[in-house]
């Protein structure tokens, strides 16, 4: 199988999916290219991005990095020196009492560890002092750990196959791309970033016109700003404290001639009047020479003009020579652009476009956390370096290379992994939650956060623009899945089959232009950059000269791509508004395979997938041979792409491969998507998060702090392609459960669904609920007693009961609330150290931990694993069981957006039944229907029928109908009919009370339903008496401390309107904190009452004469006495009442 | 006297000068055709059925002298049960003549008041395998099991499990080293002397008592001694274990109604349908005959020749409609042919799950229902 071994530790679920196809491949005329998805997905695409881009990291930019960075040279000395000449990640290891042992990621799930690599670099380093001095040099020196992203290339997990990873313990069809840090799993979420480097043409907030440019190069960066101001262009620039005119900094950068300006601009009339206003406030201001503008701009900025224009202004333009020229012509373009946009409001860019964006990996991320703590660490050995050779240190041979050994960089990486704070001072970075936990509540919620992508704005902001829906998404982000509420529109998702890029080495690529006809910038006089049919050519925001042949030349470049001479990621997009050619090979530009065709006819032909099929053709066969290639979001504006071959006419371009790939993963799981207003999908993106399943097929390994399982998962019977193609079918969240689409009994209003006990009683919808319970054995106090585990002594017979001997609960065992599940003991004195006599008699007190549950509810005791943490603690953690059968209100919903709670649940006997004695597993009502027009629902329960009575698994994918990937409703109807059905999908149906047919057909058939993780047991809440706040003495709030329900505001409102004043009485003080104070009448201040003396007195008028006693909320007596505290004195009148 | 019997005359001319009196009398004691088969038919319309519902009072007809009456004698008469099918598991049977209530009634003791043995409480030693210990015993409380319920009581709260009221079942699997196996519940081992466990003593010197009080053991009685008890399945899959995993527990089975957990109900489902009847309203012939055969999954029509190559359609067995609705979907279908139900001819299916052979557990049905009434009875004198 040649599939299988180029593959090579691809999980093989692919393969298998490849294996069935073959078996059952329809027959089409057009060229059926499914079978490019799952090919694709083996190299790239699902969470292959995280991946790519950390391998990046590892390969390429970490070794970037060094090399930058090559040399630490002692200031004193700087003879004296460390070369770093190479620079890798071992393989993951873990040193336990100086030796090290190999890592695999399960261990350090389980026992809290984080998952690391060495970072190893090879130096070279002079040894010795003043007179003599050798040259050493030193190989895999560990300079700190790097924690390694699972499945990476330095990962133990890279290529293996399903039978090495379970050997290993881990889950053949969890797709890597995260973190483990201290135990818990940790994804670095994709970030959303405007385009660095571009010329971005916007308003401001005073709807000023803008020409911004963020500037990103390895040595600095800064944000360029020309704004508009009154018909006059200013350069904001954060080192300059006000605005400059345009022309005064033309001027510094030696443009001394308006002339020159306005030829750079271009020939059109236009443009010059535009730049007028401009011209003249330059010319008001007297600045005529570069040596003017220079002192005009050095008193805003104390004499560094010429270096901030340099260095800061415009960055990504490089300076040779103090050459400022290519730099003027840069803002001559932006001028211009500024210019076109005043004329016309359509060029204009737009923020929200997705080609004007860039994704942030995780690999990025890293490295920027890693260079600043890199060049941190330099400078501390550089300091230890020249502190070591001024202290004269007699013990001659100081080995510089010994410095490197230090935490910073492993302590730096893990602290930034697990709290998510990216603090990089030196890039003026500050981002709060990079990272998020990988909450592992279900497979497709865990794959959900892989894909899952950060905004670049805050959640709060209140507008639409961001948050619509970009027609520059399509086949890039997912159209559905998004989170409802404030993060709407904001957080979206990745697309089946796209890619992120990674860096490409732009050297070459520059060259290449240049040899294709690009006439370079310097070579050109102001004037010749703008004349007509000529193309100005960009290179990753770089102006790299022009081309007066721009399709010829974007043709040449893309044929180049094609013969893979080029990097197939780097993208070539002629804007003819603008009449530049831009080519970009920068990282972070999302961008999608798509089928090249020739005149409309696709390369791609019925022999090469057969070739696929057969394994002796890879995607990448595909790509290097021209027959597909990526297109970016940019170039996607310069192709004409048709969604199926038949459709194609003579201008196509290129043909998509299949349609349903432009939904996401997680929207990938709702048949028939197209069939339902789109709200429901997003609501099922986010509800299918939710739905209980399996997590893993390492599922009973993990020791995660909460876990739901079902019992009896089901594979949906209507299926969709990406269901099998991420392992939903095998990993499923949900039960095909019978509905009948009716009316029932009352207590399905609302959404609510009746289901039958007999079904439940037979396992539908049971689930289990795993809970971690952890206890850290302190090994070692200062006093030198440490914790320690006692067997049960037969004190508390009823709570030790299920103890074994080792004083540890015993798994299997049935534990009740208060139960002890560790008998821990710890040393009475914890403090200063004792001697060996003390310790050995030494007094431990009790400190046992006991479960703490609901009453009644009886859980199991399911592990009991025993790990040491990083300072050789014992860790003692308990996963403890609950299985539940579901219960009125348990929250359920099938793969449409239609949750409803169980309303009510009926004997099987007073269940409807059809003639051939289908009797449902729950009753929907049909008013669910009308107003969520979820036809696919509808049609996924036929399919569904269809599929149980022909046996076979039926289709629903995205937009499938024409190419075979979702079944017609006609054929559906067709096989119910066959099997005697009505091809409606409506059945007779006889009351389960009456005995009497219904007088209506029932609309009735599997739906796959999930249990969604909101149970009613986790929530339900109700006090009488019960614990009160010590401060108020007010009841405590909140389910978790069994607080009490408050009478609000809203509520006392209401029975103030109802007249109800006893009743107010009674529930906001006399149930909550009454109190008997003594209030002096006298003076109005609160006395007390002296129980010795059995009378009250006042202490302000020194008597208890007047003392009346009465009630009063506890927290007005707290309020008084702290405005008394504040030197304000609150005085009670009182009144006989 | 009878308005609205003319209004049903009625609408044949509906504008010719018409006297009441002109009619024909209506023949006293005996429905016009229309409300009798209102009366025994549910008509199933292509968009929904018609007249489902059953007449049952006594005096619906009174006032065209029709007694709508149960009379017992009557019903004697006419009542009739065919069995059409009857295996180890389940029963075919027709019954004829009854009211659709009473044969519901049947169904719903079938399903959930016909006591059986079920497993109960599952006394749980050693579980190394991945299915968990609740459900395991989820899954083992689900086998059915071969004994016969009559022969035991009930276990209230406050009784000792003896022999009389609790079956117990040994389960004892391993896995060996680098192996895997499938247990099933061929596996359950009947122990009829009672529990072999030890519950842990109050008292160190008490004697050991196990959880069952058994006074003798089960397989001397002549129920058991050669029909020993099993499950009624061996190949029901209980639980999977890996390598060196093994079960080793003790299940008690007790008496109980599929009232209160589905696990006790004996049957796997009960129901009935009312027997179809198909009518041709008009001569159906030719292409249309065809069309009508080929429209049909099951086969209820057949072609027969009439003569001058002229060919007719006739309904053959309608019993085989399943209700499809294909013949009368569509222009025009619906006045050629009309899908009914006899309303009061049920044909009634009990799958057993092979605790009790089916037709044994209808008649226990029938004498629970027969109990039921003395029990109204008795209550009402
Ligand atoms: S309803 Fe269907 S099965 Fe019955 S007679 Fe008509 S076509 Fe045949």
């Amino acid at each position: 199988m040649g599939a299988e071994s180029l593959a090579g530790g691809e999980p093989s679920t692919v393969e298998q999916l490849i294996d069935r196809q073959k078996l059952a491949a329809p027959i089409k005329t057009a060229v059926d290219k499914f079978q490019l998805v799952p090919e694709f997905l083996k190299v790239r695409g699902l969470v292959k991005q995280h991946l790519d881009s950390f391998n990046y990291f590892v390969n390429i930019g970490i070794k970037k990095i060094v090399r930058a960075n090559d040399r630490i040279a002692s200031t004193v000395d700087p003879s004296i020196y460390i070369r770093f000449k190479d620079v890798r990640i071992g393989t993951p290891t873990v040193v336990v009492d100086g030796v090290s042992d190999k890592l695999a990621p399960h261990t350090c799930r389980l026992s809290d560890m984080t998952y690391t690599a060495p970072i190893l670099v090879d130096i070279e380093y002079i040894q010795g002092s003043n007179d003599q001095k050798y040259r050493r040099e030193k190989r895999d020196i560990s300079i700190g750990r790097m924690p390694v992203m699972l499945r990476s290339q330095c990962c133990v997990l890279y290529g293996k196959d399903e039978a090495e990873l379970a050997k290993l313990g881990e889950c053949p069809l969890d797709p890597g791309g995260y973190f483990v840090v201290k135990g818990t799993e940790k994804v670095i979420l994709i970030q959303e970033q405007l385009s660095k480097n571009r010329i971005i043409i916007d308003t401001d907030k005073k709807g000023n016109l803008t020409a911004s440019v963020m500037s990103s190069t390895e040595a600095t960066k800064s944000k360029t700003v020309i704004v508009m101001e009154k018909g006059k262009m200013y350069l904001s620039l954060n080192q300059f404290t006000t605005k400059i005119p345009i022309m005064v900094v033309m001027k510094a950068m030696g443009i001394e001639s308006d002339q020159e300006v306005v030829q750079m601009l271009g020939r059109d009339p236009r443009y010059s009047a535009l730049l007028l206003p401009s011209l003249e406030e330059c010319a008001s201001l007297d600045i005529f020479t570069q040596e003017k503008a220079l002192k005009y701009l050095d008193n805003k900025k104390d004499g560094r003009a010429l270096s901030i224009l340099r260095d800061i202004f415009l960055a990504n333009v490089p300076v040779h020579n103090n050459n400022l020229r290519p730099k003027c012509i840069y803002v001559a373009v932006m001028l211009r652009r500024m210019m076109e946009a005043i004329l016309n409001k359509d060029a204009m860019d737009d923020k929200d476009y997705v080609g004007n964006k860039r994704l942030e990996l995780s690999g990025q991320l890293i490295s920027l956390l890693f260079e600043d703590l890199f060049k941190t660490m330099i400078t501390e050995v550089e300091r230890q370096i020249d502190y070591g050779l001024t202290k004269k240190v007699r013990s001659s041979q100081s080995d510089p290379s010994q410095y490197l050994l230090r935490d910073s960089i492993s302590n730096g990486l893990e602290r930034a992994l697990s709290t998510g704070n990216w603090d990089v001072k030196r890039f003026r970075m500050n981002r709060k939650g990079v990272t998020q936990v990988l909450a592992r509540l279900s497979f497709i919620g865990s794959l959900g956060y892989l894909t899952k992508i950060m905004p670049q704005f805050e959640k709060s902001r209140k507008v639409s623009g961001p948050r619509a829906l970009q027609p520059s998404q399509w086949g890039m982000l997912c159209p559905c899945d998004t989170p409802e509420g404030e993060a709407c529109g904001l957080v979206k998702n990745l697309a089946l089959m796209t890619h992120v890029t990674t860096d490409e080495e732009d050297g070459p690529l520059i060259s290449l232009c240049y040899c294709l006809g690009v006439e370079d910038l310097e070579l050109l006089s102001g004037e010749e950059l703008h004349t007509p049919n000529s193309f100005l050519v960009m290179f990753n925001g770089l102006i790299l000269g022009k081309h007066r042949r721009p399709q010829h030349f974007a043709h040449a470049m893309r044929k180049l791509r094609r013969a893979c001479k080029i990097g197939e990621f780097v993208s070539i997009f002629v804007n003819e508004k603008q009449r530049v050619v831009y080519i970009a090979s920068d990282g972070g530009r999302v961008c999608r395979p798509l089928v090249i065709a020739d005149k409309g006819i696709s390369r791609v032909k019925e022999h090469h997938m057969k070739e696929l099929l057969d394994g002796v053709r890879t995607f990448d066969d595909f790509l290097r041979e021209g027959l597909i290639e990526y297109l970016d979001v940019n170039e996607e504006n310069n192709a004409l792409i048709s969604l199926y071959e038949g459709e194609t006419t003579p201008e196509t371009t290129h043909i998509e491969i299949e349609p349903f790939t432009i939904l996401g993963v997680i929207a990938g799981l709702i048949p028939y998507p197209h069939h339902n207003q789109s709200p429901r999908n997003t609501y099922q993106c986010a509800m299918g998060k939710q739905a209980m399943g399996n997590i893993a097929y390492n599922q009973l390994c993990r020791m995660d702090t909460l876990l739901y399982l079902l019992v009896y998962p089901q594979r949906p019977l209507l299926t969709t392609r990406t269901i099998e193609l991420v392992g939903y079918d095998k990993l499923g969240a949900g039960q095909n459960a019978t509905v009948a689409v009716m009316s029932y009994s009352g207590y399905d209003i609302e959404d609510a669904i009746v289901m039958n006990k007999s079904s439940l009683d037979r396992g539908f919808g049971r689930c289990i609920v795993m809970k971690k319970a952890s206890c850290i054995m302190n090994r070692r106090y200062d006093s030198g007693a440490s914790d320690r585990i006692v067997r049960p002594r037969g004190l508390d017979k009823d709570r030790e009961r299920i103890l074994d001997v080792d004083g540890l609960a015993a798994p299997g065992q049935i534990i009740r609330p208060n139960d002890i599940y560790i008998n821990k003991e710890s040393p009475t004195e914890t403090r200063d150290h004792k001697s060996a006599e003390a310790l050995a008699d030494m007094k431990y007190r009790p400190s046992m931990q006991s479960h703490k549950g609901p009453e009644g509810e009886s859980c199991v005791v399911d592990r009991v694993a025993l790990s040491t943490d990083k300072n050789n603690n014992m860790c003692i953690k308990l996963i403890i069981r609950h299985t539940r059968r579901p219960e009125l209100g348990d929250k359920f919903s099938s793969r449409h957006g239609q949750k409803g709670v169980c309303g009510t649940i009926i004997q099987q006997e007073d269940f409807p039944f059809s003639e051939r004695g289908i009797c449902p597993d729950l009753i929907m009502n049909p008013h669910g229907f009308p107003s969520r027009m979820t036809v696919g629902k509808m049609i996924e329960l036929l399919g569904s029928k269809a599929g149980v009575s022909c046996g076979r698994f039926h289709y629903g994918s995205a937009f499938g109908e024409p190419s075979g990937h979702a079944d017609k409703v006609d054929a559906i109807s067709e096989t119910l009919v066959r099997h005697g059905f009505s091809y409606n999908g409506k059945d007779m149906i006889y009351s389960g009370i009456t005995g009497c047919p219904l007088q209506a057909y029932i609309f009735m058939g599997p739906i796959y339903y999930q249990k969604l993780k909101h149970m009613v047991l986790d929530k339900m809440h109700a006090r009488g008496m019960g614990p009160r706040v010590m401060l108020t003495r007010q009841p405590t709030e909140g389910r978790a401390r069994n607080g009490g329900l408050r009478v609000g505001e809203m509520e006392r409102d209401c029975l103030i309107a109802y007249g109800a004043s006893m009743l107010i009485f009674e529930r906001l003080m006399l149930s909550s904190d009454p109190f008997e104070v003594q209030v002096c009448e006298a003076c109005g201040l609160l006395g007390y009452y002296n129980h010795k003396l059995r009378s009250a007195f006042c202490s302000t008028c020194k008597n208890g004469d007047n003392i009346a006693t009465m009630k009063l909320p506890y927290a007005c007596k707290l309020l008084i006495q702290e405005l008394q505290s504040m030197n304000i004195v609150p005085r009670l009148k009182l009144q006989e009442a | 006297m009878n308005e609205k019997e003319n209004k049903g005359g009625n609408n044949d001319e509906p504008n010719k000068k018409f006297s009441i009196w002109d009619l024909p009398d209506v023949p006293m004691g005996q429905l016009p055709p229309h409300l009798q088969l209102q009366k025994t038919r549910v008509v199933c319309k292509a968009d929904a059925p018609i007249h489902t519902d059953n007449i049952s009072y006594s005096g619906a007809y009174a006032s065209i002298g029709v007694d709508n009456s149960v009379h017992l004698d009557l019903f004697r008469d006419n009542f009739k049960v065919n069995v059409i099918r009857l295996t180890k598991e389940d029963m075919e049977f027709d019954m004829i003549g009854i009211d659709p209530a009473l044969a519901n009634a049947f169904r719903r003791i079938l399903i959930s008041e016909v006591p059986t043995m079920a497993i109960e409480k599952v006394l749980i030693a050693y579980n190394t395998s991945v299915v968990q210990d609740e459900v395991l015993a989820h899954r083992l409380g689900l086998v059915p099991l071969k004994a016969d319920p009559r022969l035991f009581e009930y276990l209230s709260a406050n009784d000792t499990p003896n022999e009389k009221n609790t079956i117990v079942f040994k389960l004892h699997a391993s896995c060996k080293r680098g192996e895997r196996r499938t247990v099933y519940s061929e596996e359950l081992k009947w122990l009829p002397k009672g529990s072999e466990l030890i519950k842990e003593a109050g008292q160190a010197d008490s004697k050991p008592t196990t959880y069952t009080s058994f006074t003798c053991s089960q397989d001397v009685l002549p129920e058991f001694s050669e029909d020993p008890i099993s499950p009624s399945e061996d190949k029901i899959i209980l639980a999977k274990l890996g390598s060196k995993q093994e079960i080793e527990l003790e299940a008690h089975a007790v008496k109980g109604l599929g009232k209160t957990h589905a696990k006790w109900s004996p049957v796997a489902t009960a129901w009935y349908r009312m027997l179809p009847e198909v009518v041709l309203l008009e001569d159906v012939e030719d292409e249309v005959a065809e069309e009508l055969v080929r429209r049909c999954p099951d086969k209820v029509f057949d072609i027969e020749d009439i003569g001058h190559g002229k060919k007719r359609a006739t309904v053959a067995r309608p019993r085989d409609c399943r209700l499809c609705r294909e013949c009368v979907r569509g222009e025009g279908w619906e006045e050629r042919v009309e899908l009914r139900r006899v309303k009061d001819h049920f044909i009634f299916t009990v799958e057993s799950t092979g605790v009790l052979p089916p037709e044994v557990l209808f008649t226990e049905a029938v004498k629970i229902l027969e109990e039921k009434c003395e029990r109204v009875i008795s209550e009402l004198s």
